[in-house]
């Protein structure tokens, strides 16, 4: 469990960083909070032959937070997404999901935008991005972009990235007024992967009842799974939901892989049950802030 | 008085140096070692045509690259078969390095040395091997139809087959006024330490001596074997067990094909080698267990009395059989548990597969036993109607049948005879710390609120302290120190604490001056190791011993010095004094000085012991016949038979009606090992084992593909629990101290995991209502468990079938 041989680079700027990625092409990886690239080089699973290391580049420790969303730089750690009171005001889902990745020594180091670019199915941040449609600004040399979250996850482990380019920052959109949400998982052991969970996201509309619901998945597909499921929600105020109606169209509309933790079978179950359960707590969190007349939520540290 | 230490809860004296990272564990020795690395099969079963090195041969780094060819005769031989048996009539071990063809994924087939560990795997990955893929074996039903074979002169891939039976068990089931019959299944699990296997080899050419680190829980055995694949006198070969991070039993398999060649390779190159397994090596070229396949038929009377028990069980070893088929003999004697049968008929086949090799771990055989029985338990009391604890109680040895003889074989070829214990009372404890009695009521206020709780209980009977021997040295310095050692190796146990402990109240001195070495063939040479829950009851007893001879032969000295009667001796705190008369004194340190006869004084307290200071008063020799200078004691402890500890788990889980997740809402356990040592260190034993009982029960196993690839090999997808999946668990302790050693001790190492899978079985099967006859469960297996009840596909429990005998 030794790296093969590479050649680290440390690039002092961004604009270096972007030489060296362009000079390094397919070779190249980016090293931010390491909590997965490290493992998989270890194991031998991934050989980039040049590691860049972007933690002193400069400029990409920015947490910014406005009414209209959460912008989390390249090198933001997770644990502080987690702990920030202005990123929980704005958009309280990303305290709620931050909080089932890993474990805290972990999202001690690693990163959002890290999270992000590492596409995995099973990451919870991706589901939160797809669910928010949120963005990720991506450069290169001269270039810039902002790519949605549906353009970005290109399959398990894979991004839209190009090797030139550099995901800078993501932006989480905040939490609309009168709409609440909600995280939850199921993993075989604390801070495991999920073997199934659900981000769910409702909406109220001015009589207080469900205008949009909707929920994105964890760990049963290739990519995050966003659906819709405001028809199956009935235009009724929360507390008058059958959100078990919401979980049985859930089921029947997602398509999850089995491993060796969990049959397709379960997972497609398990889809059905958290969406009843995000959505029903979703639905109470907006209908209490809707109530409350100013958008707060309440909820401390998980 | 000197403070009682025998029996006191003091604090593990290793914590701070290991808590504070002070540890020296293999990989922290050596640093200027060359490192070896190992390429390893990657198929399950195969012919290994050729070896290409030529892409390695550029390497910068590159100091040797050994396959079976370049092995000489003793090394390359077939691995010692440790443990032979008359019914393993198949044994088969492997090779330091394939020899020709490879039986599991993680096989070593070559040896890579290299200036540094990342070179060596850098090379390793360039080596070709071209393998020509066999058809594999995997999993117990595949070997036991026997259309592959494992080795092709082993026929029905079978190993051992051994039938133990005491009465006509299967007269008396057919007999019976109630009778069941049923199959249970348990996956693998594996011991896991959290330090893998790891060995370095400093090669002294000077005077042809090597010194070997090994990670292991058996240095003695370790040095052994070693100077015989190496053709050196013992003398020669010293080999030591640093800080070692967990054993759990598959350190006691030895020797590793690591360990000969790291120190073949040392004195071949005439350099330090050290090689430190990593966590994928461990899950494929180290040891698993538990694997078996149980067919139960048992006859009973109207109070659930068991009156024939014929099992009939299929275990898999894996590949390999090194440590020969104790795993299976533990399981069909071990099954017995606490009760007395009517007639007990054991049978098991022990068969080869193209997976790891299956060695002890923790409990071993033992969990698979006792799943056994107390199932059968909780079947009898369901199949009647009646309690489970009542129907346990109904069966127990009762506290006046001791010694109890099983009518069986033992592990160590011994009878199996109980020596102590109380059962009944043990129950009763564990039902008032669970709420035994209280729980149908609060079953059904949670039920009311839509929650699933249930309830399970299982009883074990661990036979402790198995010998040959251990043995036992106390050395007092004329600094007033006491050193002890004894061969028997640590890996976390507490060893320096309860040792110095028994030390401390022996002797008299304070426990600050006792100071305990283990695993240093320097120190101590003969010895067995340690597993099967005996440091405690072989090197406790034996080093007691040794402090009782030093203890005598203080005495004796002091009491010339003192002009006193032995007899009227006392030794507190440090000073041998005269009872009643506590100036007539003189320190243990003096003692030291005057049992040793000088001539030169090297010290200012030398001088007390050389030839003219000493007013000797008779013409006898300095040192008397039959004695020997300094001030110490050798002695070993050598049990007629094992010793029987007992204990009894209960559990209260809740099961998400939903998802299927089972959590353990409440744990006790009561124990009963002897006398304790120290209470605190059997609670941490107990702890872990029942942390690893749980991982057993709920959340470890082996997935092996049907072609033998081990799709789980690291700590992501093998699911070890972490603190926060083990609940708080409560202890109780009995005391029922054993006749059979000195110290009236039993083990407690193994006890905590061995009925766990029953108890949460037994739980869980009371929250569902479902027939839970196959462990780990998952909550996957779970929810199709459910499905397939709905269905009528799987049994729910409380239908009776009709099975009255006509």
């Amino acid at each position: 469990m030794k790296p093969p041989p590479f050649t680290y680079h440390s690039p002092s700027s961004v604009e270096e960083t972007l030489d060296v990625l362009a000079e390094t092409g397919t070779d190249g990886k980016v090293l931010a909070g390491g909590q997965s690239l490290i493992p998989l080089m270890n194991m031998r699973l991934a050989a980039p032959a040049h590691l860049i290391d972007i933690n002193g580049a400069g400029g990409l420790d920015v947490l910014r937070t406005s009414d209209d969303g959460v912008r989390v730089g390249a090198t933001v750690r997770q644990a502080r997404v987690e702990r920030d009171a202005e990123v929980f005001r704005v958009q309280p889902l990303l305290r709620w999901a931050t909080g089932f990745v890993a474990h805290p020594v972990v999202r001690n180091r690693g990163t959002v935008v890290g999270s992000l670019a590492h596409a995995d199915p099973a990451g919870e941040l991706p589901a939160v991005l797809a669910l928010l449609d949120g963005t990720i600004e991506v450069v290169s040399r001269g270039a810039r972009r902002t790519v949605t979250g549906r353009d970005f996850f290109a399959g398990p482990l894979e991004s839209s990235l190009e090797p030139d380019e550099l995901a800078v920052s993501a932006f989480f959109p905040a939490l609309p007024d009168r709409a609440g949400a909600s995280f939850a998982e199921v993993a075989r052991r604390h801070g495991d992967f999920a073997v199934c969970g659900a981000a769910g996201l409702v909406e109220l509309d001015d009589d207080l009842r469900v205008a949009a619901a909707r929920v994105a998945y964890v760990s049963v597909g290739p990519n995050p799974v966003v659906l819709d499921l405001t028809e199956a929600c009935g235009h009724r105020s929360p507390g008058a939901t059958d959100w078990t109606r919401a979980a049985d169209a859930a089921r029947g509309r997602l398509d999850p892989g089995a491993d060796i933790h969990a049959s397709a079978e379960y997972r497609r179950h398990l889809a059905g049950v958290l969406t009843a359960r995000v959505l029903g707590e979703a639905g109470a969190r907006a209908h209490g802030a809707a109530a409350s007349g100013d958008g707060a939520h309440s909820g401390a540290l998980r | 008085m000197t403070t009682r230490m025998f029996g006191e809860p003091i604090q593990r004296r290793e914590d701070p140096r290991l808590l504070a990272g002070r540890g020296r564990y293999l990989d922290d020795l050596g640093h200027g070692a060359l490192a070896a690395a190992f390429v390893r099969s990657p198929h399950a079963h195969a012919r290994v045509l050729d070896i290409d090195v030529t892409d390695a041969l550029d390497v910068d780094g590159l100091v040797a690259i050994y396959t079976y060819e370049d092995l000489p005769e003793r090394v390359a031989d077939p691995l010692p078969l440790l443990i032979p048996h008359p019914a393993l009539t198949h044994g088969r071990t492997g090779y330091p390095l394939a020899n020709g063809i490879v039986r599991h994924v993680g096989e070593p087939v070559a040896m890579v040395v290299a200036t540094d560990p990342y070179v060596a795997e850098d090379i390793v990955d360039l080596i070709q091997v071209n393998f020509e893929p066999l058809p594999a074996v995997v999993g117990i039903e595949n070997a036991v139809r026997a259309e592959r074979l494992v080795h092709d002169d082993v026929p029905g891939n079978v190993g051992a087959h051994l039938v133990q039976e005491v009465g006509d068990a299967p007269l008396a089931v057919d007999t019976a006024p109630h009778r069941l019959e049923f199959r249970l299944d348990i996956e693998r699990s594996a011991s896991t330490p959290l330090e893998g296997r790891g060995v370095y080899a400093r090669p002294d050419a000077s005077d042809g001596s090597i010194r070997v680190y090994s990670s292991t829980q058996t240095s003695t055995s370790v040095r052994f074997a070693i100077a015989a694949k190496l053709g050196l006198p013992a003398t020669k070969v010293e080999v030591i067990a640093p800080d070692v991070g967990g054993g759990f039993g598959v350190k006691i398999v030895h020797p590793w094909p690591e360990e000969i060649l790291v120190s073949w390779a040392a004195r071949v190159l005439g350099r330090e080698v050290k090689w430190a397994e990593d966590r994928r090596e461990h899950f494929v070229s180290s040891a698993h267990e538990r694997g078996q396949v149980q067919f139960v038929r048992v006859g009973f009377d109207d109070e659930g009395r068991v009156l024939g028990l014929d099992v009939r069980f299929l275990h898999d070893h894996g590949a390999y059989t090194p440590y020969g088929i104790i795993v299976p003999i533990i399981t069909s004697t071990q099954l017995l548990g606490p009760y007395k049968v009517g007639a007990y008929r054991a049978e098991f086949t022990s068969l080869y597969t193209n997976t790891v090799i299956v060695t002890p771990y923790r409990g071993a055989g033992r969990p698979q036993g006792v799943f056994c029985m107390e199932r059968t338990m909780d079947r009898i009391a369901e199949h009647l109607g009646r309690d489970r604890a009542e129907v346990r109680s109904a069966n127990f040895i009762q506290p006046h049948e001791f010694p109890y003889d099983q009518g069986l074989v033992f592990q160590d070829g011994r009878p199996l005879i109980y020596d102590s214990g109380n059962y009944p009372e043990a129950l009763e404890k564990v039902k008032e710390m669970i709420g035994w009695d209280e729980f149908p009521g609060r079953q059904e206020k949670a039920a009311a609120q839509g929650r699933r709780l249930g309830i399970g209980l299982a009883c074990y009977v661990e036979g402790t302290g198995v010998g040959p021997y251990e043995g036992g040295h106390v050395q007092v310095d004329s600094a007033g120190r006491v050193h002890v050692s004894t061969g028997l190796t640590s890996q976390g146990q507490g060893h320096g604490t309860v040792f110095a402990q028994i030390v401390a109240e022996e002797l008299g001195v304070p426990i600050d001056a006792v100071e305990v070495t283990t695993g240093d063939t320097r120190r101590f040479s003969y010895a067995v190791g340690t597993f099967a829950s005996r440091a405690a009851v072989l090197s406790g007893n034996a080093i007691a011993l040794a402090c009782r001879r030093l203890r005598e032969k203080a005495l004796r000295i002091a009491g010339e010095a003192l002009e006193a009667d032995p007899g009227d001796l006392e030794i507190v705190d440090g000073i041998v004094r005269v009872v009643g008369n506590p100036r007539t004194a003189i320190p243990l340190r003096t003692v030291a000085v005057l049992a040793n006869p000088l001539r030169y004084a090297f010290d200012e307290e030398a001088v007390r012991a050389t030839q003219f200071a000493r007013s000797s008063g008779d013409d006898g020799p300095p040192v008397p016949e039959d004695d020997e200078p300094g001030l110490e004691g050798r002695d070993y402890y050598s049990p007629v038979r094992s010793t029987f500890a007992s204990g009894m788990h209960a559990a209260v889980v809740e099961v998400d009606p939903d998802t299927a997740e089972v959590r353990i809402l409440r744990y006790a356990v009561v124990h009963d090992c002897g006398r304790m040592i120290n209470p605190t260190i059997v609670e941490g034993q107990v702890h872990g084992g029942v942390a690893q009982g749980i991982a057993g029960a709920l959340y470890e196993r082996m997935a092996y593909d049907e072609s033998g690839q081990l799709l789980n090999a690291s700590f992501m997808d093998f699911l070890m629990p972490y603190a926060t999946e083990i609940p708080r668990i409560t202890t109780g302790h009995l005391e029922t101290p054993s006749p059979l050693n000195p110290l009236g001790i039993k083990g407690a190492g193994e006890a905590g995991v061995i009925p766990v899978s029953a108890v949460i079985a037994s739980a869980i099967e009371d929250a569902e209502g479902i027939r839970i006859a196959r462990m780990p469960i998952s909550p996957d297996e779970l929810f199709w468990l459910r499905r397939r009840a709905e269905t009528g596909e799987v049994e729910r429990t409380g239908v009776v079938k009709s099975d009255r005998a006509p």
